[in-house]
Parts: structure tokens; C-alpha cells; sequence
């Protein structure tokens, strides 16, 4: 039997295991959408705007592991998904994007609602295909599902003219692709790994760097057993953690600009460092002249070109990561050496003097507000079992800083791209994963503004998300640095006309919350987790200003940072 | 240093955008770029010249590969090779003079005139991309109405050849 192409989209979707599409529809997708509504597998959820679909699709896969799906309709609609595959690009993260297309006949004619799809997204998504034919429909989505999920993953976007959902074909979903232009390294060389490990036994002040590829490859397991054996301090990358307990001893704190001391200063001094799932950063590396001045690196990556980038190493391990851990440990196991922590007792007395600094100090008695406080106590009344989505700015670096993550995929964060607005429709994608979980959107009055019209589709699918804005009435980040480099020049990063946020939430229904005193911000997120129904807007007033510490400037090394 | 890269890659549509698009998004340099399909129609072969650091070129094979569009790739100045470009230049030939000279300098470096007409000359020449410049340069005062160049394209000298 014959189906049309709108009919061989949506079987291709059920055989492939996609649980839900996020989209918005139009013209050049209503075939599609048509087909959407007389089938019941895949449930099409409905956002307010495209960037949201994406977003959301991109909280699934991180919570989950399993690519997100988009589908959006032309012109307008793929413009507007951008900025979500690109978010998603930077990150790494498994995406298949459905983007409607004029029909066949009308491409290249400035027909309405046109745009060069393929074109706009080119440098932004692993892979992109125009179907042409019906008949290459189902394998294009078959190879579209595989290249997002294999090798490094990324968004793949298929764009897809409306002539070509209305035509017919045999309807057959490969079982699988092979392509001769594409086979990514799974395995890493034993005999890299073997060097490795020989550098790693033999190293005196060795510390791990993981980053976001541990979570993306589900080793985390592995990569604690490692530590673990080695005894060595490790540190996590903003995309990283989770991948390592944070609460455990060995673990010295996220790097980077708004990392610990203790994490930034074993880096500086390390005589081995291994990178695992990273990506050397320059938010990480600070200046790249005076990075780890002293030590051998070892670099483990799924993506050749991720090694020797930015830094160059001595010992470049190509697989997956999770594949080179086991190997790591399988010969660390036939070498009978199990080094532990007492192995390096005069680095890690060293560690604990740098830790001992207490970085994330705060002023804990202050009438204000802190933000910090707040991310303390949402962990301490969430059991630091929380899904915690965030947007882009102060908050996001307190939200990293003082949640401790001990599983993988609890932290959702746009970090490559830094796009504010992804907090709330990745919350929603969360959210739809693991319905029974508390999901927490950590955001600013800056960043929830720029997709606050998903109020509406939380409303719609009773979506009990806490959204914790720490209010501070500013473009917190843009001011400090304002206030650091720019001698307080503050152009342009004031907040006025804010909304009455409490409202506005309850104008879609949900239950908004004003805290403006310290002693009630436990109170106020307990009451909040009981709600389950709908979603609860916690508008804290928080001291405007508080700045992120401590703090590498531009230019400096690791071991330059700015203490508070 | 200056590299030459071949490129087998899908005869795809856009295949030829993703290899242009990658240079300019990271900001290296081509100095030419020639494709064409092989004898296999499904399969391009680009030929690619740029150069940098050694750095940079380990990068560009890198993300070269990376795309998944692309089957193979080889750096042909990693070892002995042929390279080939072809030119048609068009020269003033009014004075007699002239067109005696760029008949002569034709010859010297085996260029054939392939159109004549009152006015001017068409000289083809297919060379290395140093020995065109060489001719380009020795022309001198002869006026030189167009250039036109294929782009530089190599293969691998010996029994060795880039296939899938
Ligand atoms: C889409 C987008 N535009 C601009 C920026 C630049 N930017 C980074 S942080 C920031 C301020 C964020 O303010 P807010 O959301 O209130 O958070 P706060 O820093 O106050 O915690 C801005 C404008 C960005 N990251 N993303």
C-alpha cells in the first residue's frame, strides 16, 4: 500500500520511538499536521513560538539521552528555530529538525514563506538534507536519526517541501543506514590508552577535566570507578557536571572563569591533566599562554578535531568516551595498581589548603536577599534530586555553582551558545520526559522575558514547573562586567517597566509568589514544591549588587582569579 | 605552507557550499578550489589549495573530515605528486612584434593558440601553478586582455591512487 509523504512522516516518527514532537504549524506543514492528527503515537505538543520547540526538544534529549524532534513549518518558522539548533549545535546535543519547505516547483522562486532552509542552517547543525523525492523520504529521516545520535551528536535538519508530503510511495523504514561518508571512531586505540595510563600512574599531581561529553555518552559511571582508583582530584566544565558526584571529596568544583579556586589552581599547578569530553574552552582555559603551564595532557574525545584545537596535546585518545574509560579501567584492573588518594597525599594537602580559601563565601547575614541563598536552599529543600534548567547570566553561574549535581543530565544549561530564554521551554522538554519529577528553572527578569509567552504552553499542558527568577531588577552579568571593566558605565543593562511577574503568571493561570526577605525564601519553595498542577513563578527580589565570584578576567591565567 | 587537498566526497547538492561555508565560518584561506564529478557519478572530487601553519592544516584535514558529506581526503603535499592547472589567456596581438613574441614564448612553454583573430591571441597552457606564473610574468609589455584559470588539480604520483 501506497501513503503519502505526510503519512511516511509520521509512521517513521513511531518506528523510530519518538515519543513527542514539539512544534508550531503553517502552511507548508499542514499536510504533516493533518497526518499528526489521525494517528496516536507521537504526541505533537504545541509551543507559543518556534524557538521554544527547539529549546524543548533539547531539555528532552539532555534529560534523556534520546534526540528531541521538531517540527516547524517555512520561511519564518525554520528563522525562528535557529537559535535553538544553534544552541544545540554548540552543546552537542541529539536533534532531528522537521522544517516545512515551499513546494518543489516554487524553490528558488521567492515564493511566500521561503527561505533557503539548508542555507541558514548550514553552519549550525552536523548535517542538513532537502527531500526531493518521496521516495527518499523515509531513509533521509532513517540517516537523519542516526547522524544526530552517533559519533558527536548535533542537530540534523530536514527540510521538507509540502509537495513532497502530499505525493505517494511504498512505505519501508530502513532498520539501518550505513553511509560510506560517514563512520565515527567508537574504540579507542588500546595502545593510546596504555600510554595513558602509564603517564597517569606515573604523574604526581594528576587531576581530570571532564566535560559535557561524559553526560552525552553516559559514562559517568566509569568516570567515578576512575577517579575513584586513581585517587586523584577532578573537576567538571559547566556542561560537565553531574558527571561526577559533586558532594564526594574528590571532586574540587567546576573550572573556568567562575570556577573554584581549588579547581582552577589544580589545573594551574597539575603535572598530568586528563580531558575527558572536553573541549579545552576558552571560558575554561583562560589565557591560552599561560594554561597548565606545567603539565603532560592527555586528551579523550569522540571528535578528532576537538583535539589539539586550542591546546596541544601529548597523548590524543580518539573514541568514545565511555568506550576509552572502560578500556582505562579494564587494563588499570590487569596492572593490579589501585593508587588511590594516599598516592598523592602531598598534592591533595596542597588542595585542601587552596580549598580551605572557601571561594563561594558568601554574606550569609545579609537583610538582602542573596542569590546564592537561594540556589542553596532550593537544593537543600529539593534533596539535590531536582532537574534544574537555567538561562543565561548571573544565575546561571549561581545555579552552577551552589547546586551540587550528583547524577548526570540534573543540569540543563546552555553553555556553548549562551542563549538566554532556554531555561524555561528546556524545563518544559524536561518536564515531559520525567513527569514525576521537580523541575526547576533557575532564570534572571532578563532572560525569562525572552520566551515568557511559554507560560501559556505550560498552562496548557499543566506543566508543574518551579520558575525560581532571581529578580535583581538588572542585566546582572552585563552589569558586573560593567561595573568591573567599564568603571561602572551602565549602558543599557537596567530592567525598567518590569511586569508584575506575580500577575502575569496569574493571568495564565498559574500561582506566582513575591519573596522579598531572606527569612522567607525557604518557606516560599517548600509551599512551591506542593503545587503540582501548574506552575508556581517564585519572583525573588534579590540584592542587585551581588557579582559572580570568584572570577578570572579576561587575559589572566588560572591561577589569576579574582577572590571576593 | 602552501598544501594541496583532494577531496572525494557525495555528488551532493550543497556538498560543494558545506566545504566553502567551513573555510569562511573559520576564516581559512582558499586560493582555489576545482570540482567535477568522477567516474563514479556519485562521487565529487574537489581539489582544494590553501595554506597555514601546520596547525592550521591539521584543523582543516580535521573538520574536512568531519563533514559528513565527505568520503575521503588525502594532503597531496605529503608526498610526491603531479599538479596541473590550466590557463586561457587572451593578449593584445596588434603589433607585429608582439605577436611574434607570444608565439615564441607559446612555444618555449608548450601553449598551443587556439584562436586567432585580427587583434588578439588565445593561448592554452596546462602546467604547474608556478610555470603559468612564469608565463604570465614573461609576456612583459604584452597587453593581456583576460586571464582565466581552472583552479590547480593533483594526483598522487606512483601506483597509489585516492579511491573509495
Ligand atoms: C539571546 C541573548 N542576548 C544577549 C545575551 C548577552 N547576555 C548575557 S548575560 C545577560 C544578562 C542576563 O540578565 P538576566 O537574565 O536578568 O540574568 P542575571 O545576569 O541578572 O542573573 C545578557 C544580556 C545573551 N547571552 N543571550
Amino acid at each position: 500500500m501506497e501513503l503519502t509523504g505526510a503519512e511516511i512522516f509520521t509512521r517513521c516518527l513511531k518506528d523510530e520511538g519518538v515519543e513527542y514532537l514539539f512544534g508550531y504549524p503553517g502552511g507548508a506543514v499542514l499536510h504533516i499536521y493533518d497526518a499528526l492528527y489521525q494517528q496516536k503515537d507521537v504526541k505533537h505538543i504545541l509551543v507559543r513560538h518556534e524557538q521554544a520547540a527547539t529549546h524543548a526538544a533539547d531539555g528532552y534529549a539532555r534529560s534523556t539521552g534520546k534526540p528531541g524532534v521538531v517540527l516547524v513549518t517555512s520561511g519564518p518558522g525554520a528563522t525562528n528555530a535557529v537559535t535553538g539548533i544553534a544552541t544545540a549545535y554548540m552543546d552537542s546535543i541529539p536533534m532531528v529538525v522537521f522544517t516545512g519547505q515551499v513546494p518543489t516547483s516554487l524553490i528558488g522562486n521567492d515564493a511566500f514563506q521561503e527561505v533557503d532552509s539548508v542555507g541558514i542552517t548550514r553552519p549550525c547543525v552536523k548535517h542538513n538534507f532537502l527531500v526531493k523525492d518521496v521516495n527518499d523520504l523515509a531513509v533521509t529521516i532513517k540517516k537523519a536519526f542516526y547522524i544526530a545520535t552517533t559519533g558527536r551528536p548535533g542537530p540534523v535538519v530536514v527540510d521538507i517541501p509540502k509537495d513532497i508530503t502530499a505525493q505517494k510511495a511504498k512505505y519501508a523504514y530502513p532498520k539501518k543506514v550505513t553511509m560510506r561518508s560517514y563512520n565515527p571512531v567508537i574504540k579507542g586505540h588500546p595502545g593510546q590508552v596504555k600510554r595513558a595510563l602509564k603517564m597517569i600512574l606515573g604523574a604526581k599531581r594528576p587531576i581530570m577535566y571532564t566535560g559535557g561529553g561524559v553526560i552525552l555518552d553516559n559514562a559517568s559511571k566509569s568516570l567515578t570507578d576512575l577517579v575513584k582508583m586513581i585517587g586523584c582530584p577532578v573537576t567538571n566544565t559547566l556542561m560537565g557536571l553531574g558527571a561526577y558526584p559533586a558532594t564526594d571529596k574528590q571532586f574540587v568544583g567546576m573550572l573556568g572563569m567562575h570556577g573554584t579556586y581549588e579547581a582552577n589552581m589544580s589545573m594551574h599547578h597539575c603535572d598530568v591533566l586528563i580531558a575527558i569530553g572536553a573541549r579545552f574552552d576558552d571560558r575554561v582555559t583562560g589565557n591560552i599562554e599561560k594554561f597548565c603551564p606545567s603539565a603532560k595532557i592527555i586528551h579523550i574525545d569522540i571528535d578528532p578535531a576537538s583535539i589539539s584545537k586550542n591546546v596541544k596535546v601529548d597523548i590524543p585518545i580518539v573514541g568514545g568516551v565511555s568506550n576509552v574509560l572502560k578500556e582505562m579501567l579494564k587494563q588499570l584492573k590487569e596492572t593490579g595498581e589501585k593508587p588511590g588518594k594516599k598516592s598523592q597525599s602531598d598534592w591533595w594537602k596542597q588542595i585542601e589548603e587552596w580549598r580551605a580559601m572557601d571561594c563561594m563565601k558568601y554574606d550569609r547575614d545579609s537583610v538582602k536577599i542573596k542569590p546564592q541563598n537561594v540556589v542553596e536552599t532550593l537544593y537543600k529543600v529539593t534533596k539535590g534530586d531536582a532537574f534544574v534548567t537555567s538561562d543565561v547570566g548571573q544565575h546561571q553561574m549561581w545555579a552552577a555553582q551552589y547546586y551540587k549535581f550528583d547524577k548526570p543530565r540534573r543540569w540543563i544549561n546552555s553553555g556553548g551558545l549562551g542563549t538566554m530564554g532556554f531555561g524555561m521551554p528546556a524545563a518544559m522538554g524536561v518536564q515531559f520526559a520525567h513527569p514525576d519529577k521537580t523541575v526547576a528553572c533557575i532564570t534572571g527578569e532578563g532572560s525569562i522575558q525572552m520566551n515568557i509567552q511559554e507560560l501559556s504552553t505550560l498552562k496548557q499542558y499543566g506543566l508543574p514547573i518551579k520558575i525560581i527568577n532571581l529578580n535583581n531588577g538588572v542585566l546582572g552579568m552585563v552589569r558586573q562586567w560593567q561595573e568591573f571593566f567599564y568603571e561602572g558605565r551602565y549602558a543599557m543593562s537596567y530592567m525598567e517597566s518590569l511586569p508584575d511577574f506575580v500577575k502575569l503568571a496569574e493571568s495564565y493561570g498559574h500561582v506566582g509568589f513575591h519573596i522579598d526577605k531572606p527569612e522567607d525564601v525557604e518557606g516560599a519553595l517548600k509551599e512551591a514544591m506542593k503545587i503540582k498542577d501548574r506552575a508556581v513563578f517564585l519572583n525573588f527580589i534579590t540584592d542587585a549588587e551581588e557579582n559572580v565570584y570568584p572570577m578570572i578576567p579576561a587575559g589572566a591565567g588560572l591561577n589569576e582569579m579574582i577572590l571576593i | 605552507m602552501r598544501h594541496i587537498i583532494s577531496i572525494l566526497m557525495e555528488n551532493e547538492a550543497g556538498a560543494l557550499s558545506r566545504v566553502a561555508g567551513l573555510f569562511s565560518a573559520r576564516g581559512y584561506n582558499i586560493e582555489s578550489l576545482a570540482v567535477a564529478p568522477t567516474d563514479d557519478p556519485s562521487l565529487s572530487r574537489m581539489t582544494l589549495v590553501t595554506s597555514g601553519t601546520d596547525e592550521i592544516i591539521e584543523q582543516i584535514t580535521k573538520q574536512l573530515n568531519k563533514l559528513v558529506d565527505v568520503v575521503k581526503l588525502f594532503d597531496m603535499t605529503e608526498g610526491e605528486h603531479i599538479e596541473r592547472e590550466m590557463m586561457l589567456v587572451k593578449v593584445n596581438t596588434q603589433s607585429k612584434n608582439d605577436r611574434e613574441e607570444v608565439k615564441r614564448l607559446a612555444d618555449i612553454f608548450r601553449g598551443r593558440i587556439i584562436d586567432v583573430t585580427k587583434d588578439t591571441y588565445t593561448i592554452e597552457l596546462t602546467e604547474s601553478c608556478e610555470r603559468l606564473n612564469a608565463f604570465l610574468e614573461s609576456l612583459g609589455n604584452v597587453s593581456i586582455l583576460e586571464v582565466v584559470r581552472s583552479g590547480v588539480i593533483g594526483i598522487i604520483q606512483g601506483d597509489k591512487a585516492l579511491t573509495v
